[in-house]
């Protein structure tokens, strides 16, 4: 085997990012979000931590679930964070959705020849009412969806979301079209399965989840009332209100 | 109008060892309508009196949040003040980033004095034209601190600022050690006594022209304030039950632990009257 | 892949921006220093300590590391103290390249100057220390000129223990049981097994013990490692460094081993 080390000048380069796993998920109902991630994060095959957060309040309407390279994702995080405070001082009210996912367009694409690695989904309640889901690549496209899940296992999710929200290959019933929304309660189902299937198949993921629910202003929140673990993070029942659910995932 | 010598810039010392344009800043500060500032050992609050121009015109804002944990009240020139808030709050967010820790409020109000001296001391510079108030809380407490153009900061148990707050002072030194003990509604009805006393004798305090800022739990009239206390400031209709909780103007000494104090006749000097100062020429 | 977005389907340089696409005040300018050719950035380590361990116990966090600093595989240095007290209740322990760590003793040194010259009470604890060093070691990343050092932080914020992680790539963790190097293949399952779920229980005296024999451990299996060690302890009593602590070893089953090296009889 010829030798091919000193034909040209070598360098080691130092390589600036790494992959932290793990997998982020959110899936918009007609009023309310569910915004979910799983809580570990490794890094080869070590499990660095089993409690790692990757899913963020923003707002009292606004939630980021962020995954990848985990500084990166922390410090994307922190700078959405210090970008909404200086929205909130100068315009004396917290920023809209929307307005949000813009901002998080700009702010990845402007890192667009040293990126973030990371995969970014933005989760809430829109100034009309409706629940909605904003998914973002790592330099910034954006659009909204009803559903979406990234990460380590997103090949494994997203195939079982694309079914069981749009309700790919399924053929309904004679005369009963499939519902446009599902109910929390179905949501929530779909969020914790998705959660243990992951967990299963995909080394990556596993250890804890953490789920959180926002739900429209107005909406009865009866739906949670006999979930397990739940806990509010609102301080105001007359507006949109905020939930974190947390659940065990199998830790081996 | 006054005319001085050694006040066309700050360089230069007066033969009394004084600094005119530094001084005329103050006077600045005079010129603004009053704040009051109240500390117990669970709150510190700010009041402040809002001026409009006229009927057609809306009040001014006389109090910004710097963080969640710090908010001021201002006296003066209001661009200048806008100025100074922008620096204290990126103070604040630098602090986050950085050590993930809310700044403490010394720290806050020593960056912005620091900040005022080198306008007190370099040549071509005019000192800020406003003074602060600053309330916040950290792991040592509640705090109170006034800043000046002068960059002097000094922490007090209670103190009021620009017009006519000497009267607001008159008022506060006659109560301020029944302050510690107070709750939150007690100490908000203290400032508001306080406050009245700067207003001219045909004017009232109303919910359009009272700003009130708190730090600390919340009271039993206020509703979705985070357990942490934040800084928060009520206007409008929220701070209709704190003017109701007034006693009649005239009616001195509210709260009923305070002993009355001696009247202290005529031995301060009423505000805005300079001593007379052998550097001063009256010219025309 | 390539994970440098500059290098993907970037067009051939005649192609480049022929329509003016590109908006004149966004055209990368990069500001030529001109001595920017011979700087050299750290691309690799030089003199290395090995693993660091540390665990959470009930009275706060224990934290060991050995003397050694490596040049290669020489065991060049053999009295380097790895630990570093920083202010009253933090305590960090480096691995990696000990001269960008001692780069990072005196920032941090200068740092608790700065702060304790406020003289107002507040004083820096190891979630803000390790805030801090978050900062510097992922700025220093994103401009390819990192600190080659995986660090642990321990120390007692507001009464509870604390203990966190973080590196050359700015990554950043907390948990109850944690090791850099090596010993986050070798130490780590002895530790979780110790400590998880344990860390209102266990003793100083316990997470002493539990530290000796993962040192133990590390010294038979890591080639860069030395029989010679330190404890740092944070607790409400303060923060302390030991004396250098010697493993015992027995080298005994050694001699039966045959298959590999010299002896393949």
């Amino acid at each position: 085997m010829p030798d091919t080390a000193h034909e040209q000048p070598q360098q080691r380069q130092f390589y600036p990012y790494t992959e932290n796993g793990g997998t982020i998920l959110a899936i918009a109902g007609a009023d309310f979000t569910v915004i979910a991630g799983d809580t570990r994060q490794s890094e080869g095959y070590s499990i660095q931590t089993r409690y790692a957060p990757k899913v963020f309040r923003l707002t009292e309407r606004a939630v980021l679930a962020v995954n990848g390279f985990a500084a990166d994702g922390n410090m994307f995080v922190k700078k959405v964070k210090q970008r909404l405070e200086w929205y909130r001082h100068a315009h004396a009210k917290e920023m809209p959705l929307r307005a949000i996912a813009r901002l998080i367009q700009t702010m990845l694409y402007a890192q667009r020849f040293f990126p973030y690695y990371v995969n970014n989904i933005l989760g809430g309640i829109e100034e009309d009412g409706s629940g909605a889901v904003y998914s973002f690549d790592p330099v910034g496209s954006y659009e909204r969806e009803a559903c979406r899940a990234a990460g380590a296992a997103s090949s494994l999710v997203q195939p079982f979301l694309d079914n069981q929200i749009y309700f790919k290959n399924q053929t309904p019933a004679p005369g009963t079209p499939h519902p446009t929304y599902l109910p929390l309660p179905d949501v929530l189902a779909i969020v914790i399965d998705s959660f243990t299937s992951a967990t299963e198949r995909h080394i990556e993921v596993g250890d804890g989840l953490e789920m959180y629910v926002v739900l429209a202003k107005g909406r009865s929140i009866e739906e949670l009332a006999d979930v397990a673990g739940v806990q509010e993070l609102t301080t105001r029942a007359d507006g949109d209100r905020m939930f974190v659910i947390q659940r065990e995932l199998k830790k081996d | 109008m006054f005319r001085n010598t050694y006040d066309s810039d700050n360089v230069v010392f007066s033969p009394q060892g004084r600094l005119h344009q530094v001084e005329y800043a103050s006077e600045a500060v005079k010129q603004g309508s009053a704040v009051v500032g109240l500390r117990s050992k669970t709150h510190s609050i700010l009041l402040a009196l809002k001026r409009s121009l006229g009927e057609l015109a809306s009040y001014q804002q006389k109090m910004y949040r710097i963080d969640e944990h710090v908010g001021i009240a201002i006296a003066g020139l209001t661009s200048d003040a806008r100025v100074l808030s922008n620096f204290m709050r990126q103070q604040a967010m630098s602090s986050r980033m950085v050590f993930n820790r809310p700044i403490p409020v010394n720290r806050l109000v020593s960056s912005i004095a620091d900040k005022a001296q080198v306008n007190t001391q370099e040549y071509g510079r005019r000192p800020y034209g406003v003074g602060f108030l600053v309330v916040g809380q950290d792991k040592n407490g509640p705090h109170l601190y006034e800043f000046s153009p002068s960059g002097n900061s000094y922490e007090y148990y209670a103190m009021s600022i620009g017009a006519r707050s000497q009267s607001a002072k008159t008022y506060l030194e006659r109560h301020y050690e029944s302050f510690a003990d107070c709750n939150l509604e007690e100490l908000i009805c203290h400032g508001l006594h306080a406050l009245r006393e700067t207003l001219q004798q045909d004017k009232e305090l109303t919910i359009n022209n009272t700003s009130i800022g708190i730090v600390g739990p919340a009271s039993a009239h206020e509703k979705d304030v985070p357990s942490a206390g934040n800084f928060r400031i009520l206007e409008g209709e929220t701070i209709q039950v704190y003017l109701d909780s007034m006693l009649p103007k005239g009616h001195q000494d509210p709260a009923p632990a305070a002993p009355a104090a001696p009247a202290e006749g005529g031995a301060a000097p009423p505000a805005g009257v300079a001593v007379a100062d052998e550097d001063v020429q009256m010219a025309e | 892949m390539d994970h440098f977005p500059t290098n993907w389907g970037r067009p051939r340089n005649e192609l480049h921006d022929q329509y003016n696409t590109y908006p004149i005040h966004q055209r990368p300018s990069q500001p030529k220093d001109v001595f920017g050719e011979g700087v050299q950035r750290t691309q690799q380590p030089i003199v290395t300590g090995t693993s660091v361990l540390a665990i959470k116990f009930k009275d706060g966090i224990m934290m060991a590391a050995d003397n050694l600093a490596s040049y290669g595989s020489l065991a060049r240095f053999k009295d380097i103290q790895r630990l570093h007290p920083v202010g009253t209740s933090t305590i960090i322990g480096a691995s990696g390249d000990m001269s960008d760590f001692q780069y990072l003793q005196h920032t941090l040194d200068e740092l608790m100057v700065d702060e304790f010259t406020n003289g107002d009470g507040h004083e820096l604890g190891p979630a803000e220390v390790h805030e801090y060093l978050s900062r510097v070691m992922y700025g220093r990343r994103s401009k390819l000129n990192p600190l080659w050092n995986s660090l642990l932080v321990g120390g007692l914020q507001d009464g509870k223990p604390f203990l966190a992680y973080v590196d050359l790539l700015g990554t950043t963790y907390s948990a109850s049981s944690i090791a850099t190097g090596y010993g986050s293949y070798i130490a780590i399952p002895i530790l979780r097994a110790a400590v998880d779920n344990k860390e209102n229980t266990l003793t100083e005296e316990d997470a002493r013990k539990l530290l000796h024999e993962c040192m133990r451990v590390l010294y038979y299996r890591d080639a860069r490692s030395l029989d010679k060690y330190q404890i740092g302890i944070v607790t409400s009593a303060g923060v302390s460094v030991s004396d250098a602590i010697k493993l015992e070893t027995n080298w005994d089953f050694a001699e039966g081993i045959r298959g590999y090296g010299a002896q393949t009889q």
